[in-house]
């Protein structure tokens, strides 16, 4: 295929993995009306942890049943969730992993197209960046049940897509010199990744928000927080790595680590802002609303860092053209 | 009497707290973590300003345009020191204030540490089903025998009567601790290079060199111990420059590479080498690192004075106006020009197209049909004999400007000049020749000793934070009873119970499995 017909390609997966990211939505926003109502904190895990210790058949036996604090929440009390509601879950997982294929197809196909990482002005970057809010949300489904989320993650990566195919649109093409490295495969990776677990925390806190603590058919706010903080612990780190894998870049490209650079100076403030709420929880005991808001005043440094930075303020970052 | 009275009475200790408790209240309030977070904090807060109000040392002109536009403003910008936040008193006592917060902090966290580290595990509590996670085998091992698969685990294992309690996870504090003193590393690393290290500015035009010296550069920012001796004496040529662009397509102008081609003597008496410098990798001697930062067009003039003499003859490089198109603003003096000085403004099209207007502009970047367009030709006193210092990109200041005699100008400018066209200035004022085209390229010479200290220190941190984010502290008590073991575990590290319930039944199928499955 010429690089043309992969631009083409690229462009119309784009397209489809709106597309089924649109359907996935409405096939979890359906899981979410028709499902059960849950209280504001799950009881189980309010109170102390449920054990009936069990008694584990003599050595070697396969079926050692160990309990614990009950890793999946658990809503106890209401009625088992309609068929119905159960159903549109799984019809939205399935449209959702297509969606995510879509977007791989997509991100692939474009970097075959320019030959050089897909990644290299805001539409690929936005797009890449979708890419990793859903993989983020899916892998973690693979080990927890985090499908309440799963509307919402949807209209993220749909409006994030959305945006990127309307105003951030740019055709395949070479990248200026200064973005012709190896570094950008590992600055703006880690970057892309980190931001994608931010963007499931944040998601995450926006809905702890607004449920309140009453019945609600949203998650309960204690796994929201859960969520949230298992994906900051994993996004920090990388975060981390994403900024001083920029300051060795600078210093290849530009003739010093650090400069002061707009771009720099945000993400040293996200760095912060994440640093201070891991601290709030860690060390203050912040929990809940508190650090929920921390988290999302992080997050908007984060968003502001990657959109606003590029748009309203400039700097040496803004050859990747939006 | 009041009662705080009263109180202040009964407690002299208070009340003369004295210079050296107020110091030792003083470095614990410094010290805490409280205060180290509320500087943190201040440092991201005052880095704000620095990334929305255009600084000196990135955009002087902004600064410049800032003056002009509201200089009220500016003048309190200017107060505040916003227009050079990361040099500005406030934020170096921002940075040394958590400097010194962050050691305070580390070292007695860094003896509690230690300390740590050489503490047993506890004794197994009394009923280890009631831990969060439990479990009883029936006919599981021994105690020997549960220590020992335990050890197996990487445990670090106590054991007394009928009891085993075993501990993993410390390495999440060293994490922790190793994550603070690379911080240190870091500030240290960065205040060592501002010291120690230099940067320079110089701009070279094909065929000229440059020598590694303080008086060859074109802008010098040492650091305060650096010594005009200090500096590698390395000399360089640009023997040519070549820039390739897209020539097709939506993205057509778009510079796909920059190589410049050099000539370089590492040291005065080392034999010259050859050397494709491009942008991403610089060239590093001794560590000083040369980077090519930018380029432009130097078109080559001859100026002939009223006198048929030579003025000036030469390549000038021009700052570019368009960075699409790379029209380009050029100045040419000629001072030696006799009976009187003359000064050209022009401006260089590398691609000249004609316009319907008549006018020309530069449809492309790379110099395809490079032309000159003379704006304006005058003669008179430039002034630069006076002993002020000029900018090479501007004809005179505005002042000596007016006392200009301007012989070509408006209307009456010719059309453009192709390489070998000449124009002849009114009066047998002289004449003005565009011989050629070359090209500059402006490079950073920089030498930072902080560079690889801060690089191992930064390396450190994100292992350090990795560990002490993602590991957990966890404890499994066991139990013997006759046949019965019961197995209890907890992991103090919050938002890891379900992690741990998997390792806990990973832990617990090891105790129960028979001696002979074990590994
Ligand atoms: C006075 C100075 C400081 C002290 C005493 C201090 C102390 C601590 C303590 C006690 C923890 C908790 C460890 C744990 O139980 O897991 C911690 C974690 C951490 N500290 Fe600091 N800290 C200081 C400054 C800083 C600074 C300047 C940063 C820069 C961002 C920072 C970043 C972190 C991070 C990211 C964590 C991990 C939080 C977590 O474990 O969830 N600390 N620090």
């Amino acid at each position: 295929m010429s690089a043309e017909q992969l631009a083409e390609l690229s462009d119309l997966t784009v397209l489809a993995a709106v597309l089924l990211y649109v359907l996935a939505m409405i096939a979890f926003a359906t899981e979410l009306a028709f499902g059960r109502f849950i209280a504001g904190k799950t009881a189980a895990r309010a109170a102390r942890p449920v054990r009936q210790p069990v008694t584990v058949g003599a050595a070697g036996d396969d079926a050692v049943k160990v309990d614990g604090a009950a890793p999946e929440p658990v809503a106890p009390e209401s009625a088992p969730p309609s068929r119905l509601a159960e159903r549109a879950g799984t019809v939205g997982l399935a449209l959702a992993w297509l969606g995510w294929a879509a977007n791989l197809a997509a991100i692939v196909t474009r970097g075959l197209a320019v030959g050089r990482w897909p990644w290299g002005n805001m539409y690929e970057f936005v797009v890449a960046l979708c890419f990793a809010a859903v993989t983020a949300f899916l892998l973690t489904q693979l080990r927890h049940n985090v499908r309440f989320l799963g509307a919402f993650v949807m209209v993220t990566a749909t409006l994030g897509l959305g945006a990127a195919v309307k105003i951030f649109y740019t055709a395949a093409g070479p990248v200026v010199p200064a973005l012709n490295s190896y570094w950008i495969a590992i600055h703006v990776t880690a970057a892309i990744i980190a931001s994608g677990l931010f963007a499931m925390a944040g998601v995450a806190g926006v809905l702890y928000l607004v449920r309140g603590d009453g019945m609600s058919r949203l998650p309960s706010r204690e796994d929201l927080e859960r969520v949230a903080h298992r994906a900051i612990v994993f996004a920090f780190p990388l975060w981390t790595f994403a900024v001083i894998a920029g300051a060795l870049w600078a210093d290849r490209a530009w003739g010093r680590y650090w400069g002061w650079d707009p771009k720099e100076v945000w993400s040293f403030i996200t760095w912060v802002a994440y640093a201070a709420y891991l601290h709030a929880r860690v060390t203050a005991g912040w929990r809940g609303k508190a650090a929920t808001v921390v988290q999302l005043v992080a997050f908007a440094c984060l968003l502001f860092n990657l959109i606003g930075v590029n748009i309203f303020v400039g700097g040496m970052h803004s050859y990747a053209d939006v | 009497m009041s009662v705080r009275e009263l109180e202040r009475e009964q407690s002299p200790k208070q009340a003369g707290l004295g210079p050296v408790g107020w110091l030792r209240w003083a470095w614990r309030t410094l010290t805490s973590m409280k205060t180290a977070l509320i500087l943190l904090f201040l440092l991201a807060l005052g880095s704000v300003p620095g990334s929305l109000i255009p600084q000196r040392g990135v955009d002087p002109d902004k600064v410049a345009r800032l003056y002009d536009e509201s200089p009220a403003l500016a003048e309190w910008y200017d107060r505040l020191q916003l227009f050079e936040v990361f040099s500005s008193t406030w934020f170096a006592a921002v940075y040394l204030l958590l400097f010194t917060s962050l050691i305070g902090c580390i070292i007695p966290r860094t003896m509690t540490y230690l300390r740590e580290l050489r503490r047993r595990p506890p004794a197994a509590p009394k009923n280890v089903t009631k831990l969060p996670h439990a479990a009883v085998i029936e006919g599981g091992p021994s105690l020997e025998e549960a220590a020992k698969r335990l050890r197996g685990l990487r445990f670090r294992v106590v054991t007394g009567d009928g009891w085993i309690s075993a501990e993993k996870g410390y390495l999440r504090e060293t994490g922790n601790l190793f994550f603070h003193i690379a911080l240190i590393g870091i500030l240290f690393a960065i205040g060592a290079g501002s010291l120690y290290g230099y940067r320079g500015n110089v701009l070279v035009v094909e065929g000229d060199g440059f020598a590694n010296t303080v008086a060859a550069y074109d802008r010098f920012m040492p650091g305060s111990q650096v010594s005009a001796e200090s500096l590698e004496p390395f000399t360089l040529h640009l023997d040519d420059f070549t820039v390739s662009y897209q020539v097709a397509g939506e993205k057509r102008g778009q510079a796909l590479d920059y190589t410049a081609h050099l000539k370089v003597n590492d040291r005065p008496d080392a034999p010259a080498r050859d050397v494709e410098l491009k942008v991403n990798t610089p060239l590093e001697i001794d560590g000083t690192q040369t980077y090519l930062i930018g380029n432009g067009y130097a078109p080559v003039f001859r100026v002939t004075d009223g006198k048929g003499q030579v003025a000036f003859e030469g390549p000038v490089p021009c700052l570019i106006e368009d960075k699409a198109t790379m029209t380009s603003g050029c100045v040419v003096k000629a001072p030696d020009a006799q009976p009187s000085q003359l000064g050209f403004l022009l401006r260089f099209l590398p691609t000249s197209v004609p316009l319907t207007d008549g006018n020309h502009a530069s449809a492309f970047p790379g110099e395809l049909n490079p032309e000159v367009q003379l704006l304006g030709a005058f003669s008179g006193d430039l002034g630069l004999r006076n002993g002020q210092p000029q900018s090479v990109y501007e004809l005179a200041p505005p002042e000596t400007l007016k006392k200009l005699k301007p012989l070509l100008m408006g209307t009456a400018v010719p059309k453009p000049l192709a390489v070998g066209q000449s124009v002849e200035l009114p009066e047998g004022a002289g004449k003005l020749e565009f011989t050629g085209v070359k090209q500059w390229m402006t490079l950073q010479v920089a030498y930072d000793p902080g560079r690889l200290p801060a690089l191992l220190f930064a390396g450190l941190a994100v292992v350090s934070i990795a560990a002490s984010l993602l590991i957990r502290r966890r404890r499994v008590f066991v139990r013997v009873k006759g046949e019965t073991v019961e197995v209890g575990g907890l992991t103090r590290t919050e938002g890891s119970a379900a992690g741990f319930a998997e390792e806990f039944a990973d832990i617990v199928k090891v105790l129960s499995a028979g001696e002979n499955d074990v590994r």
